[in-house]
């Protein structure tokens, strides 16, 4: 079962992990990635597109279905405006043994970072706002998995 | 052909997006992302540096080589950031 979204509203993780779950799988990795609250951000927006970031998604969750034999996949991305400490992204990524399930998943969230149109924009308590730059590390990151 | 613009693309341009009457020799992304540096002032703000800019065709990243074609919508952005 492969289920993808994009959501402005909270990611309710255990609602997520329960319906992932739902079919029982050997194994199962899990990566939840959160809005940090360092130098004082007070705020994270994620703009997106109405259609193509959705369909980014679907797209990474078919390059993963097609390299690992998975049992389920969920990959939720927030987008809109955010505070310290909500959940940023989850990926579920389920198969029979652990190897494939820990590949698919970290292969999920490097490249969500540079296949995916979103687009981070900070906001600070002494009213700075920036637009968060791509990092090298990221594309060399992502760039790994061929 | 509408023309979407993301992030501070968009905020530099002043709107989401807009519909315009391609001239003639406007063929590639890159054509009309030089295109747009020199119409306006706002286009300029947002296009001076095109390196930083990324492009989808239909739904699919493009390179500023690609063709325009017929495409319904061009989307115009700085490298993503999600995750």
């Amino acid at each position: 079962m492969i289920r993808v979204a994009v959501e402005s509203a909270a990611i309710d993780v255990a609602a997520a992990l329960a319906a992932h779950d739902a079919g029982g799988h050997g194994a199962s990795a899990s990566f939840i990635g959160r809005v940090r609250g360092e130098g004082g951000l007070v705020e994270l927006f994620l703009d997106h597109h109405p259609v193509l970031t959705e369909k980014g998604l679907e797209d990474l969750a078919a390059q993963a279905g097609a390299r690992w034999r998975l049992g389920a996949l969920t990959l939720i991305h927030r987008v809109g405006a955010m505070a310290p400490g909500d959940t940023i992204v989850l990926v579920l990524a389920s198969s029979a043994h652990r190897a494939e399930a820990l590949a698919a998943c970290e292969f999920l969230i490097d490249r969500l970072k540079t296949d995916v149109m979103l687009w981070k924009r900070e906001t600070f308590a002494d009213g700075r706002s920036a637009w968060v730059e791509q990092r090298e590390s990221d594309q060399d990151r992502a760039g790994r998995w061929g | 052909m509408r023309i979407a613009y993301f992030a501070w693309v968009r905020e530099r341009m002043g709107v989401p997006e807009e519909i315009v009457a391609l001239p003639a020799d406007v063929a590639t992304v890159g054509d009309l992302v030089g295109w747009l540096a020199a119409r306006d002032a706002r286009g300029a703000g947002a296009f001076a540096e095109p390196y930083r800019i990324r492009a989808a065709l239909g739904g699919t990243m493009v390179g500023s080589e690609a063709l325009i074609g017929d495409a319904d919508e061009v989307a115009l952005f700085p490298p993503v950031t999600g995750g």
